[in-house]
């Protein structure tokens, strides 16, 4: 990937990532939400894989935050009053992510890629014949599984939707 | 030139970012949205290594089926996470997770 793309999908990705945390309004968190989807679909795209970039716009960035949008549309939520903050627990969530950078970059700085670095390819990739192939043939009983949970997770929905439970 | 790392790096701090609202935020939707961003972090790593095996002429599709699982998992768990939020907002009018505190002891 070219290195300017990167640094700029991947800055846009984390500006936008924290847009979601910081934004109190939740419909503006979950359309910088959707930008970041795409920043980091740009990204899978990039790395040449062309069917997970393609699955994270169709299915991330279009029918998950649409269902957010619906249920938030739906609730009829508000901009977040300020309440009273529980400083203890703000101040603990802070230590516990800043914790976490910090055992990050020092975990990451004495890692190696070294020669691994890939170059962008200059081959045609064929994606979605290797993720098939891969898919139905050494994870066929995964796959059956995953459709299983997929079917009981509708029903659950169905369930939980009713108003009142018999 | 863009290495493992730097991928690394990105996926790791936007888990972080996914983290911090997941512990600072109060509103539940937002709470929700931060848990799909830290799994898209861990597709992000998980796809970079998938580039940068260790035959770096063809990207190991194995983990783009991880990956293809994760997102198909993520989207069946935010249709029951939201059905189960429509369902407390329902019951108890609020979204904010410091007035559903009935296991609290």
């Amino acid at each position: 990937m070219n290195p300017v793309l990167f640094w700029i999908f991947a800055s846009l990705m984390l500006v936008f990532g924290a847009m979601v945390v910081l934004l109190r309004n939740p419909v503006g968190s979950a359309l910088s939400l959707v930008v970041s989807f795409l920043c980091l679909a740009a990204l899978f795209v990039g790395l040449d894989a062309f069917f997970i970039g393609i699955i994270q716009v169709l299915v991330y960035a279009g029918a998950v935050m649409v269902l957010f949008l619906f249920i938030i549309m739906l609730l009829d939520l508000k901009t977040e009053q300020r309440r009273k903050l529980n400083l203890p627990a703000f101040l603990g969530g802070l230590a516990v992510v800043a914790a976490f950078v910090a055992l990050l970059v020092r975990l990451l700085s004495g890692f190696e890629p070294g020669t691994v670095a890939a170059s962008a390819l200059g081959q045609r990739v064929d994606d979605v014949r290797g993720v098939g192939f891969a898919l139905f043939n050494d994870f066929n009983l995964p796959l059956q599984v995953v459709g299983a949970l997929v079917l009981v997770a509708t029903v659950g929905v169905v369930v939980l939707s009713k108003h009142r439970l018999k | 030139m863009i290495t493992l790392n730097h991928y690394l790096l990105a996926g790791g701090l936007l888990f972080a970012t996914g983290f911090a609202g997941v512990l600072l935020r109060r509103n539940i939707l937002v709470i929700f949205m931060c848990l799909e961003m830290m799994l898209g972090a861990a597709n992000l790593s998980l796809v970079a290594f998938s580039r940068f095996g260790a035959n770096a002429a063809v990207p190991d599709y194995n983990a783009q089926v991880l990956v293809f699982f994760i997102i198909t998992v993520a989207a069946a768990e935010v249709a029951v996470g939201l059905a189960i939020i429509v369902a407390l907002y329902r019951l108890r009018q609020t979204t904010h997770v410091e007035d559903i505190n009935l296991l609290k002891f």
